[in-house]
């Protein structure tokens, strides 16, 4: 009886979260004397209004949700990896590579598709890894370590881009050379949506979900986080367990950073995380890190960033409109929920 | 020694100012116990608000004060959230870095591209003629100059004096301070939105001098705050070894625009970032004396060389606050 009566009090806090959200950005627009439900209806329409804008949500809702789950396993583990970033550029710088390395032998293309993810995934790994035995043997920090591994990657990328993979001629910002379409993971006709990576994104929340909630390894992962030196003296190998962790959020960053080259771009472009690492940890703070929510928000977050694309076109407002609603969302659940436990405490 | 490089030297240490501010800022507020990631975007909306106000009053004083302001209010929701309602640091710092950065992007829309004023060089008279040093150090503007203040009085203040003392204090062993009289987490919030109006003075250092305008994305300004934050734990909390990276990094990042002729095979995106690599090397060797294993392995080894790895490491090595990012509850 209790418990219900405090998850409804919990509800109520979230509600009013997204409704001070909601108020804060609209203030926000009405300092640049925007008009706010122009602007709403304009971001509904740009995400939902089409067969295409559905299909281009769904998209972006791939990266988001393959970067928010390997989150997951690192928040489980009480990590905060702010290396993600990086993890899904060398996913796509790797995956970029061995499709460069394969795309004039005679192996059949669906194969070298598949090699091309296991690179990137394999690519993902190898800088959380670094991240972790930085961490781990190194004393340093993951997040000041993973800010500088992001650093570097995006060096690495540009210097690919202009240096030994530049286009015949000369290199530009838009890219390398694209790929052949027969080394495309197929898309549904007329669109730029792959079936194939829908179910890797799925496929990815679900086996997260169960590793989290269902195994004897989660839950050793889960008492890491919680409390390292009572899980330590409890026989749990916590080392081996927060390498374990980045480890899997790399595999999962890798395959987002694959799944960017081999079905969204076709090749390797300067910004190819596109921002997805960073808001894969705001979707998981905002879900208080439970597997279950990350789908369904990490859709709403998904048809924000594609709905404000036109936002500059028709209402000459900055696009980054999407980035302010989703911040304001995070923050204002954060604040609601210190909130509700003063108010909760109290009695 | 040619003109050029005396030139050059002056540049550096005009580059570096902003950042000498920002990692300045952030060595008070984490010496204070709390973490302030917010940098990246704090740093980009109070160089906007710094732009636009200067622009629309036409007075530089009044855009430096909107910029500091703008640091004081973010980091007074760090302070507010992680301290009386009790969310994680990191987590809060990080949602207002994202936040504030496309806040200042979307605010920032109507005036971008517009021309603004420029704070003028105030070369010092006397001073300025000294040769060689009267170039490096004496024909800057007055931030530059501010810069330097700043540096010398951070660290007189932590390191010689008592309130520094108690500075200190709160943030390796807070529940002594308290026994002491310190209401630590006033001070806590104290420190932190001091600290972060000093990283706020950063923005307007860049939008109406180092990098004058407004230029939104392409302002050139995003990716400084996290290196600022870098460079922070580089300079192991002190004023003065933070002030060092900061310049170190302005001095890689100058060498990297030098040395792009000589390299014409590497882009010069590269050389910009070349010094990260060298930041997480030394982030490991002033980091790996903290490690458990270092201590087992050099138990093991023979005397005379596990002394001087031992001194070598302890020389190099910085640990944080010990209350860096915990919570202080007086009961």
């Amino acid at each position: 009886m209790h418990d219900r009566k405090s998850r409804w009090i919990s509800a109520a806090f979230q509600v009013l979260a997204v409704v001070t959200a909601l108020l804060f950005t609209t203030a926000v627009m009405l300092l640049v004397k925007a008009q706010p439900l122009e602007a709403y209806k304009n971001i509904l329409i740009g995400s939902f209004g089409s067969v295409t804008k559905i299909s281009d949500v769904l998209v972006a809702w791939v990266p988001l949700l393959l970067a928010a789950s390997g989150l997951l396993v690192t928040f489980a583990a009480g990590l905060w990896n702010i290396g993600i970033e990086g993890q899904i550029t060398l996913g796509a710088i790797f995956a970029t590579g061995m499709l460069r390395l394969l795309q004039d032998s005679a192996l059949p293309p669906e194969l070298i598709i598949l090699l091309g993810f296991v690179a990137g995934a394999a690519g993902g790994m190898l800088w959380a890894g670094l991240v972790g035995l930085l961490k781990i043997y190194g004393g340093v920090n993951e997040i000041f370590g993973g800010l500088g591994m992001n650093f570097v990657s995006t060096a690495l990328t540009i210097w690919l881009i202009f240096g030994p993979w530049k286009r015949p001629g000369v290199g530009s910002m838009s890219g390398t050379e694209p790929f052949d379409p027969s080394l495309w993971l197929p898309m549904l006709p007329g669109l730029r949506l792959s079936p194939w990576s829908l179910v890797i994104a799925i496929a990815a929340i679900l086996i997260v979900f169960l590793l989290l909630q269902g195994t004897h390894f989660g839950l050793r992962l889960k008492a890491v986080g919680r409390n390292g030196r009572a899980a330590f003296l409890m026989g749990v190998p916590t080392a081996r367990y927060m390498f374990l962790a980045f480890i899997l959020c790399g595999l999962f960053a890798g395959l987002a950073g694959s799944v960017q080259v081999l079905a969204v771009y076709h090749r390797l472009i300067p910004s190819i995380s596109s921002g997805y690492g960073f808001l894969g940890l705001m979707i998981a703070m905002l879900v208080n890190y439970q597997a279950l929510w990350v789908a369904p928000v990490a859709l709403f977050f998904a048809a924000l960033n594609i709905g404000s694309i036109q936002l500059p076109i028709v209402l000459k407002l900055d696009s980054t409109l999407s980035g302010v609603l989703q911040g304001a969302l995070v923050l204002f659940v954060l604040v609601m929920d210190g909130v509700r436990r003063r108010f909760t405490q109290k009695r | 020694m040619n003109e050029t490089l005396l030139i050059g030297l002056a540049g550096i240490l005009a580059a570096a100012a902003p950042v000498v501010f920002a990692v300045v800022g952030e060595t008070i507020t984490e010496r204070a116990g709390i973490i302030n990631l917010s940098l990246n975007g704090t740093i980009l909306l109070s160089a906007m608000t710094g732009f636009t106000v200067a622009v629309s009053t036409q007075s530089l004083v009044l855009g430096f004060l909107a910029g500091a302001l703008v640091g004081a209010l973010v980091a007074a929701v760090v302070a507010a959230l992680s301290i009386t309602l009790k969310q994680s640091q990191v987590a809060v710092g990080f949602v207002l870095a994202l936040m504030c950065r496309d806040l200042a992007y979307f605010l920032g829309n109507p005036v971008m591209g517009m021309s603004g004023p420029r704070v003028p060089s105030l070369p010092i008279p006397g001073l300025a003629d000294i040769p060689v040093l009267g170039v490096i150090f004496f024909r800057h503007d007055i931030l530059t100059y501010l810069s330097f203040i700043l540096i010398a009085v951070a660290y007189l203040y932590v390191f010689k004096t008592r309130p520094g003392l108690m500075l200190q204090g709160i943030g390796e062993r807070p529940a002594a301070a308290y026994v002491r009289g310190a209401n630590v987490n006033r001070m806590r919030y104290l420190y932190t939105i001091l600290g972060g109006a000093i990283i706020g003075m950063a923005g307007p250092m860049y939008s109406l001098s180092v990098k004058a305008g407004w230029k939104g994305t392409i302002s050139g300004l995003d990716g400084i705050g996290w290196i600022a934050l870098s460079i922070t734990i580089f300079g192991g909390w002190s004023p003065l070894r933070a002030a060092f990276g900061a310049y170190l990094f302005a001095f890689l990042q100058w060498l990297g625009l030098v040395l792009q002729p000589q390299l014409p095979n590497v882009p010069s995106q590269v050389l910009q970032v070349a010094p990260f690599p060298l930041m997480i090397l030394t982030l490991l060797l002033v980091n790996i004396g903290n490690a458990e294993w270092v201590d087992r392995t050099l138990a093991g080894l023979p005397e005379e060389t596990r002394r001087l790895l031992a001194r070598l490491l302890r020389a190099m090595r910085t640990s944080p606050p010990a209350s860096l990012g915990v919570p202080f509850e007086s009961d």
